[in-house]
């Protein structure tokens, strides 16, 4: 009967598990470790399911960006609008824009799909939740593999100078994914209750395509160099597209700024994700 | 003595009847949940009920427990809690052990994938490693029957093969608890009688809750009960057949109905147990009043029956029919054919043959004409009701044991 001992118990009480800290943490770690495979195997299911049913495949990964960054070159070469003086070549500026913005956009959403998706599982089986995040977060990875073949393209059919800048380019990306993905994760528990979250979302991300600088360069002239102090997607979108460039830098303050307070917001999203969970099951479970 | 694995202890859970309402205290139990606040949760808030109301026991490797109870019962919901999916409002439950949990076959399954695709998926969704179902993927397979159709997308599958499958790869978890939700009812009689062996295996070393509404089955795997009713513990006992037999208490059986033709009448009927009970029934009975019959050892009941046929009736029948809850005639006999127009009969059934369990007889006249049954010239359905209670209740699943 010494086999009692490693028998894993759990315990299940009324009493939040905030109020023990320690214990919270080591659970939280415990389901983002068993959550890997799972995670994995998700994700993988999740890929052959969407390219099995789909001659296209993999060319939807990189159409909305293309068509997006057409329009606006299209626009902007016929003097319909005129977005201002971009230091590189604008098509180039705009088409990397545009993806850059795919990936945040995927981001954002991907939590929140990838638990809705999960309904049916979430309200019968007991399994780390963490998995579904860590498999949004594959496939977002996975989409921009697709993306960076194209960009590849961009960059040769532009001729651009490549630098050992380039190196950092793959660090800015994620940050720009842990980024979407943090908000994305912040709004899930609520956006289970409420439908109103996901249309809204919706909205303000249309919305936020304009006031970042995706398809014209930073403005300069205040009110409108709010949009890169005050939009906390702007420096990391701008830095990626920077280092990709240019290999430099520019802005190096706002961009390890808002890095370092992505980091932070990602943990507390995730302890929030991890407490709120089956709080919200038994609300879907009916 | 085996060591405890499930230690329940005085768990209630509260739902909400509206949807609007109660999403919005989902909001407010959420917002307490993350600053630490328990209060929300001792009392009932408007349009709230206890789904599962002071609910306490405790369960040993080796023991399986049916969970009985009328559907809305609380019996999943109480499942889910034990399984962690949702959080008690009150109490506390421990749970030593890997769990093993069907509360629904099949999830995880994608349509579009193959059957081998989804094993792999559905096993490490519930736990698995991928060298682990690589090793259990040919028993899987065989368990399944499904060989043919193992590298067919399982949208092509019927809802058979499908728990077939689920089981399959759930049944492989080797589990110290076992929750197995009501999800054998689909899947043919050959395939059952397999998944409950299966169970039989699990059952030695783990402990399990089985949630039926198969008294039969409930009475072939279960050592301990515990029945349910509006989220409250009716009766938890070791004694499987009062379960059961509370569980009928539940239901109404089948209400009294006279039909055919009048060309009969049954004037009197007198059901006894020898030496015991004699109950007497006027033409116009119409009590639902239950005849209780333990039944330790043999028991011989006697029915009198007075009928009165019309002029024209030459020969006829007298039909028995033993019915149980689900209205399933479980036993028949015919007796006659009669010529008396005015006939006083006895007849004598054994009732040992019976199981724990609610039951009606229904006595029929029918015209005999050249040899055969016709009409029926006088009926009364369910006329009489009697609830049968066995010490030790016997399953009559088709179970084989291995």
């Amino acid at each position: 009967m010494n086999n009692i001992d490693k028998i894993p118990v759990v315990v299940y009480t009324v009493s939040s598990e905030i109020r023990t800290p320690v214990r919270l943490l080591l659970s939280m770690w415990r389901d983002l470790k068993s959550s890997r495979e799972l995670a994995w195997r998700l994700f993988v299911r999740d890929i052959s399911a969407r390219y099995r049913q789909s001659i296209l495949g993999i060319f939807w990964a990189f159409l909305t960006p293309i068509i997006t960054g057409l329009v606006f070159i299209i626009l902007q070469s016929k003097k319909v609008i005129n977005l201002g003086e971009t230091d590189i070549p604008y098509p180039l500026y705009v088409l990397i824009g545009t993806t850059l913005w795919q990936v945040f956009k995927e981001s954002l959403d991907a939590p929140m799909k990838a638990t809705l998706k999960a309904k049916s599982m979430l309200t019968k089986i007991n399994f780390p939740r963490e998995a579904l995040i860590v498999s949004a977060f594959y496939d977002v990875l996975f989409n921009l593999l697709i993306k960076s073949i194209v960009l590849v393209g961009i960059f040769i059919f532009f001729k651009v100078q490549i630098t050992w800048g380039v190196l950092f380019v793959p660090l800015a990306i994620l940050m720009l994914i842990l980024l979407g993905m943090t908000i994305g994760l912040l709004l899930t528990p609520i956006s289970m209750l409420y439908t109103d979250i996901a249309s809204g979302l919706a909205v303000i991300t249309q919305l936020l395509f304009f006031l970042t600088p995706v398809v014209y360069p930073p403005p300069q002239s205040f009110p409108y160099s709010l949009i890169v102090t005050w939009n906390p997607v702007s420096p990391i979108l701008i830095g990626a597209r920077d280092l990709a460039t240019k290999g430099v830098l520019t802005n190096i303050e706002p961009f390890f700024i808002v890095s370092f307070l992505t980091v932070i917001a990602l943990f507390i999203a995730w302890t929030i994700y991890h407490l709120a969970l089956p709080i919200i099951i038994e609300r879907m479970s009916a | 003595m085996s060591e405890n694995l499930i230690t329940v202890e005085n768990i209630s859970k509260k739902f909400c009847r509206r949807l609007r309402r109660s999403l919005w205290y989902g909001v407010k139990d959420l917002g307490s949940e993350l600053i630490g606040r328990n209060n929300s949760h001792k009392d009932l808030r408007k349009e709230e009920y206890w789904a599962v109301d002071n609910v306490a026991f405790e369960l040993r490797r080796g023991e399986c427990m049916g969970l009985v109870g009328k559907n809305g019962a609380g019996k999943s919901t109480l499942l889910k809690m034990l399984n962690g999916l949702i959080k008690p409002d009150k109490g506390r439950i421990e749970m030593r052990g890997r769990v093993g949990a069907l509360i629904e076959l099949g999830t995880g399954f994608n349509p579009i994938l193959t059957g081998r695709e989804n094993i792999y998926v559905n096993g490490s969704v519930l736990g698995f490693r991928k060298s682990e179902i690589d090793k259990k993927l040919d028993e899987i397979i065989a368990f399944a029957e499904i060989d043919k159709f193992i590298d067919t997308p399982v949208q092509y599958y019927s809802s058979g093969m499908k728990v077939r499958l689920g089981f399959a790869v759930a049944s492989q978890m080797e589990p110290d608890i076992f929750l197995l939700d009501e999800v054998l009812a689909v899947g043919d009689s050959g395939f059952r009688i397999k998944c409950y062996n299966e169970m039989f295996r699990i059952m030695k070393n783990s402990a399990v809750i089985f949630v039926s509404h198969s008294m039969p089955q409930i009475g072939k795997v279960c050592n301990k009960g515990l029945l349910m009713h509006q989220g409250k513990t009716m009766n938890i006992s070791e004694n499987v057949g009062l379960i059961i037999n509370d569980y009928y208490s539940l239901f109404e059986s089948g209400k009294f109905t006279e039909e055919g033709n009048g060309k009969a009448k049954i004037s009197n009927l007198i059901f006894k147990q020898k030496n015991l009970l004699e109950k007497q029934f006027p033409l116009n009975f119409k009590s639902s009043e239950v005849i209780k019959i333990n039944l330790d050892e043999s028991v011989f009941i006697e029915m009198d029956v007075h009928v009165d046929v019309d002029s024209d009736v030459n020969a006829y029948l007298i039909l028995f029919s033993f019915e149980d809850i689900d209205q399933k005639i479980v036993a028949q006999s015919t007796k006659g054919p009669f010529t008396e127009k005015k006939g006083h009969y006895n007849f004598n059934f054994d009732f040992s043959f019976f199981n724990t369990g609610k039951y009606a007889v229904s006595i029929t006249v029918h015209n005999y004409i050249d040899g055969e049954r016709r009409e029926t010239l006088c009926g009364l359905r369910s006329v009489i009701k009697y609830s049968i209670l066995k010490n030790k209740f016997t399953g009559v699943a088709p179970i084989e044991l291995p």
